[in-house]
């Protein structure tokens, strides 16, 4: 009996240790350098072109019920003509501590092997909890079940889930491509190598304001970056432990 | 109560109000029934074939008028429980006439904040997630999520509320059987499990409804502490607070009382009930609620200090919406005024027993505490932590035409109540009055 409760609290202190997931395979971790960041929505585009995202309309856009996984927020400073704009693109944070897996009562959030934040559409049964507890407002509700316009509906991903109304949904760091990466690793009988997939965001932006990779190699670019001086997270005061990390903007 | 009511009366009078059945009352089901059908079930088929987008829940408001409805049934459901167990177990006298339409209020009130939970999911269809059961689906509960406690909360609740509601149903149902014919009789019969008021039966009955009582008085607290952790267990600025267990309680018993004492007014007047339900028993109620009103209206203050005093811009962001907007400030001027302010002239014995002023003061309290739940969530979510994010929240058609029908529906379901089972407990009115000392009385 003794030994059987100490495996079952072995099992559940890995959970309770901060940063649990460094024994894993992978920490995928997103790195923003908002100096060379130039809000050109880039990102936006590929990520509804990769995530099967509806484009809602003019109407529910100004209901913010826009389905943006990845939204640039402008923050404007001053009075014409002496206007500064700033720039930060906010996607899922796929924190280590994530507030909105407390939240589900389905577990259709939860952490995953790589320390993602998973959304599982089936499981969902749209209780709104996950959303109204996360501090990024990054998820995003199927408040219908939407229709794509005659030729669009051509180009969906065959990889991704099309949702269905009542379905909560978030960013998932293109986890149909991390997939994809491990298959194709295992196979050869390896790790993922550096830069070898990148979710939609990453790959396009033409700034090179994104990197991805793997937080628990050392070589990796983004453990590199990850160093630099000018790093952040947001709202670390609320002990969320988000996966992206910004690279402050220094430049005027 | 009157000294001179003898059992045959109480006898009399109960039955008559339940089988004489006037077309006035036909008539009022029928509007009733529409209108339930009308503003709550068809609104809400509606928005399951369509999807939560006929709502005006946006993306930082996602809770909104279907999460206050929500809080405000539970909260009226909580007074029932309060009269039932707690005053049975310190043997208050007033409760014995007026407990049976709380313990009802309790247990359909439940069931409309049931509803409420599930108008507010977005795959409805799909609610029996929530309950862990073992199945094939690879499907369980996570049971660190406030909506998995509210769940057994609720759950605990509505079975107890449903059990002790029924357990003192038994001795009525036994009395009026023998009277009853048809449909009635048969069900009567075989609700009453028998009962035929023998000593060893009373005291086997008296001893289970006492270990109820105890059984079910922490329900009391913990039902809306957990209730309020749904909130306050989220980061959210304005909901993330240690003082919302006991605010919501208060606020619940006091929205309670109020509650109890608008339908025992009603009953009065539509069931001739003036003789059982006296003074005495609007004097006590009455004092309850001023005591409740102070009590939530040092809570209120003290939510709102504690917000100023938290050295969080989030938090004072958060309150400079709630306070300076001016929406919100009238709303908050409302509720004060009606929670706190109005309900002070209950110290005053002449108003405390004026019907028409307590049934004004309830309502009063009743819509002040919708507006503070409506408070709560529509000022706290669309100022969350982003301000690009920031949105203002403005109920759609849809939720304010089914907030209109869950009263409708709690009408509705009383009045088919109240012509079945007895709505004034026999045994405990006649208890109350003695044993009869004359042979026929």
């Amino acid at each position: 009996m003794s030994r059987f409760l100490d495996k079952l609290f072995a099992r559940f202190n890995i959970y309770r240790e901060p940063g649990y997931y460094g024994k894993y395979d992978y920490k995928w971790t997103i790195v923003i350098d908002l100096d060379k960041c130039d809000g050109c929505e880039a990102c936006v585009i590929a990520c509804h072109a990769e995530n099967n995202l509806p484009v809602v309309g003019e109407e529910e856009c100004s209901k913010n019920r826009a389905f943006n996984w990845i939204r640039i927020e402008r923050y404007v400073e001053g009075e014409y003509p002496d206007v500064k704009v700033k720039f930060i693109p906010i996607l899922c944070q796929q924190c280590g501590k994530a507030r909105c897996e407390v939240g589900c009562p389905t577990y259709a959030t939860y952490h995953n092997q790589d320390g993602l934040n998973v959304q599982v559409y089936n499981r969902c049964i749209g209780t709104f909890t996950c959303a109204t507890y996360c501090p990024y407002d990054v998820r995003h509700f199927n408040w219908f079940s939407y229709k794509w316009d005659a030729p669009l509906e051509q180009q969906l991903n065959p990889d991704v889930t099309v949702r269905e109304k009542g379905v909560m949904e978030k960013c998932t760091f293109c986890i149909q491509r991390i997939r994809a990466g491990k298959d194709h690793a295992k196979d050869e009988g390896r790790k993922i190598m550096d830069g070898e997939i990148q979710p939609a965001c990453v790959q396009t932006c033409p700034a090179g304001a994104m990197t991805f990779g793997d937080l628990n190699d050392p070589e990796s670019m983004v453990s590199k970056l990850a160093k630099s001086e000018r790093r952040y997270r947001l709202f670390e005061d609320l002990n969320t432990d988000p996966s992206v990390i910004y690279l402050k903007r220094v430049m005027k | 109560m009157s000294g001179n009511i003898t059992y045959k009366e109480i006898n009399d009078d109960v039955i008559n109000a339940m089988t004489r059945t006037g077309p006035l009352y036909y008539v009022v089901l029928a509007i009733v029934s529409l209108l339930t059908v009308l503003l709550f079930f068809l609104p809400w088929v509606y928005q399951i074939k369509t999807g939560q987008g006929v709502t005006g829940l946006n993306n930082p408001s996602y809770w909104g008028v279907y999460l206050v409805n929500f809080v405000f049934w539970v909260g009226v459901a909580h007074a029932g429980t309060l009269i039932s167990a707690m005053l049975y177990i310190t043997h208050t006298p007033w409760r014995r006439s007026v407990h049976r339409s709380a313990e009802t209020m309790t247990f359909f009130a439940l069931i409309i904040s049931v509803f409420f939970i599930m108008i507010h999911m977005g795959r409805v269809w799909n609610f029996y997630w929530v309950l862990p059961y073992p199945n094939q689906r690879t499907i369980w509960t996570n049971f660190i999520s406030p909506l998995i406690f509210d769940v057994f909360a609720i759950g605990t609740y509505f079975l107890s509320s449903l059990i002790f509601l029924y357990f003192g149903l038994i001795p009525d149902i036994a009395a009026i059987r023998h009277r009853a014919i048809g449909w009635r009789r048969k069900l009567y019969e075989a609700l009453s499990l028998g009962w035929r008021g023998t000593d060893r039966e009373w005291y086997i009955r008296d001893k289970a409804y006492m270990l109820f009582s105890v059984l079910i008085m922490p329900l009391v607290v913990s039902v809306h502490s957990v209730v309020s952790w749904d909130f306050a267990l989220g980061i959210v600025p304005g909901l993330h607070k240690t003082i919302f267990a006991p605010y919501f309680v208060t606020g619940a018993l006091y929205s309670g009382f109020a509650g109890v004492v608008l339908l025992i007014s009603i009953l009065r007047r539509v069931q001739n009930s003036a003789k059982y339900i006296t003074e005495r028993h609007y004097d006590k109620i009455g004092i309850m609620l001023l005591a409740l009103s102070l009590l939530w209206s040092y809570l209120t203050i003290l939510e709102i200090v504690m917000g100023l005093t938290s050295h969080s811009s989030f938090e004072l962001e958060h309150l400079r919406y709630k306070l300076l907007n001016p929406g919100f400030a009238g709303m908050t001027a409302i509720m004060m005024f009606s929670n706190t302010i109005l309900p002070l002239s209950l110290a005053i014995r002449k108003i405390r027993v004026s019907i028409t002023c307590q049934c004004i003061i309830s309502i009063f309290i009743l819509s002040g505490m919708w507006l503070e739940r409506f408070l709560i969530f529509g000022t706290a979510l669309p100022r969350k932590f982003l301000p690009y994010a920031w949105h203002d929240y403005h109920p759609g058609w849809v939720e304010i035409a089914i907030t209109a029908g869950s009263f409708f529906l709690f009408i509705l379901m009383f009045m088919i109540f109240m012509k079945i089972f007895p709505v004034i407990s026999i045994t405990e009115v006649k208890e109350e009055i003695g044993m009869p000392t004359e042979r026929g009385t």
